[in-house]
């Protein structure tokens, strides 16, 4: 066995045991640091197929950002697990068809696929000289700049909508002005005042 | 014998661990005297004497700390998740260490040369958060909690920034290679051909938010005394706790590292005439550490709020407009492509 199968077989199998953990693990906590374990994985599975942009990219957004969120609200939540289990069972065959409905498909697709011809080669890594970060720049940014301008567009109204439905503007609250604060300067903020024993102010 | 080493599987993979302890050693060694330094120098600025019992002037003190933490007994807190509780402090540790298998020290001396090292180290260091994580929650205490909460908010929030001067760099040099953005800036010039000068104000916003994000004064919120006892690091003690400081004194370092690398040109020699070499490197690093125990020592400890406006309202919008307009000044090659150096030839 050569040392990149050895490499595959080992993310491979990392990738699929964190999966089905994710889904086993009695605690949800357990279950986001599993998923991030199959992320890992999956990143190097990348990194053998020669994507190392591609791979660094999923480190970075999905196990960096998207998975931190994820494990920072799980573990806020308050989740009696015995409840859980019990709603569990009453979902059960609801699941179970869904899970069915999704293997057949699985099973069709992969039963009409047909591979061409000289696949074997191109498994490799495409690039040659050009690295692929330069590769998948000219693609995004050249051949399918609409495309990508189209895609940025939607997630800015996505971004947009997400922030206009959960801003609201509360007037009762003091707030802090950071540039008031700091132009504020001792002669105006502070009054001396000779105060005459027995008298006051 | 290079034979052995450059064509059997076995001497490969002994070459590459002999190349991992030749990075690794001197480090850890070069480690306890920066945090011998660190506690002398924050000594210094408050008139204290700081340690000065154990060898020499002191010097051995990390090293006796070091035996202490060893030999002390692992306390496990009631209730905590123990396996969590335990890899917190290793995945903290792992973590710093294996950043630095891409920080090259010197032309061509580097672990390993990869087309996207920047990321890499950008993947890793986005990685530190959950060794914080993960200590703060399986702890099962309030504290460590909270301190864990503020971290992940925290270390998010300074990354945004920190990838975008980042992009910013790797705009002017067109690879993400640390070999290839060295030797961007090599020029006649010397010291007036690096980063530091096309790419000015960043500066000073990568190393803040370098201090933010590997949670050093003034942004040690995740461990504030004053308010969290010592935030996740509450319930560690012995071993484990000296993984979490010596994962956290690491990433300090990397980030020196990064700062001389990507604004300082790395092991190259501030004036023309000079031989470069890692000395350059080494005595780089070692000012930008002490620019971070100076800022450690002088500077109050931010509030929470401002902390994160900071963030997001000032250092963010800045940084976005910066990639934009280092963009433009690359492409229409500004003063004889001072930001495109891939025209100039460097």
């Amino acid at each position: 066995m050569t040392v990149a199968a050895f490499t595959f077989y080992a993310f491979a199998v990392t990738t699929l045991l964190g999966g089905l953990m994710t889904v086993m693990s009695r605690n949800p906590v357990h279950s986001v640091l599993w998923l991030i374990l199959a992320f890992i994985s999956s990143a190097g599975l990348f990194v053998l197929l020669g994507a190392e942009f591609v791979a660094m990219l999923l480190m970075i957004v999905y196990v960096g950002a998207v998975a931190v969120l994820f494990l920072f609200v799980v573990m806020m939540l308050d989740i009696d697990f015995a409840e859980l289990k019990a709603e569990m069972a009453r979902y059960m065959p609801l699941a179970l068809l869904i899970g069915v409905v999704i293997l057949m498909q699985l099973g069709m697709a992969f039963g009409a696929w047909d591979y061409s011809e000289g696949v074997a080669e191109r498994l490799a890594a495409p690039a040659g000289d050009v690295q692929n970060t330069a590769a998948l720049g000219q693609l995004i940014y050249d051949k399918y700049i609409m495309l990508f301008q189209l895609a940025g567009l939607i997630l800015l109204v996505a971004m947009i909508g997400a922030i206009v439905l959960t801003l609201r503007h509360r007037t009762n609250i003091k707030r802090q002005d950071i540039l008031a604060q700091m132009y504020r300067d001792p002669a105006k903020a502070m009054e001396l005042k000779d105060v005459k024993p027995g008298q006051g102010l | 014998m290079v034979e052995f080493f450059t064509t059997t599987n076995l001497g490969i993979v002994l070459l590459i661990l002999g190349q991992c302890l030749l990075v690794l050693v001197p480090l850890l060694v070069a480690l306890a005297f920066l945090m011998y330094a660190d506690r002398k120098i924050w000594a210094a600025v408050q008139m204290r004497r700081g340690p000065n019992v154990v060898g020499v002037f002191g010097l051995l003190q990390s090293f006796a700390d070091f035996l202490k933490y060893i030999v002390k007994e692992v306390v496990v807190p009631a209730g905590a998740d123990k396996a969590v509780f335990f890899l917190a402090p290793m995945i903290s540790f792992v973590l710093a260490v294996i950043a630095w298998a891409v920080i090259p020290f010197n032309d061509g001396w580097v672990l390993s040369d990869i087309n996207v090292a920047i990321l890499y180290v950008f993947a890793i260091s986005s990685l530190e958060v959950y060794g914080v994580i993960m200590g703060g929650w399986a702890s099962n205490s309030k504290y460590p909690f909270l301190g864990s909460l503020r971290s992940a908010a925290q270390m998010i929030s300074y990354e945004v920034s920190i990838g975008l001067i980042i992009i910013g760099v790797i705009i002017s040099t067109g690879s993400m290679n640390f070999g290839d953005i060295v030797r961007a800036q090599e020029g006649s010039w010397g010291i007036f051909n690096w980063y530091w000068l096309p790419h000015f104000p960043m500066l000073f916003l990568f190393f803040i938010s370098a201090l933010a994000e590997t949670n050093r004064p003034p942004f040690d919120l995740p461990e504030a005394e004053s308010e969290l006892v010592a935030g996740y690091q509450v319930e560690y003690s012995s071993t484990p706790f000296l993984l979490f400081m010596i994962g956290e004194l690491m990433a300090v370092v990397l980030m020196c590292a990064l700062v001389s690398l990507l604004f300082f040109g790395g092991w190259l020699s501030p004036i023309p005439g000079l031989p470069d070499g890692i000395w350059w490197m080494i005595i780089k690093m070692s000012f930008f550490f002490f620019i971070f125990a100076m800022v450690k020592a002088i500077t109050p400890r931010y509030r929470y709020d401002q902390l994160m406006r900071l963030g997001w309202k000032v250092f963010l919008p800045m940084s976005l407009a910066w990639v934009v307009i280092v963009a433009f000044l690359a492409k229409y090659q500004a003063f004889g492509g001072l930001w495109a150096r891939w025209t100039i030839g460097g």
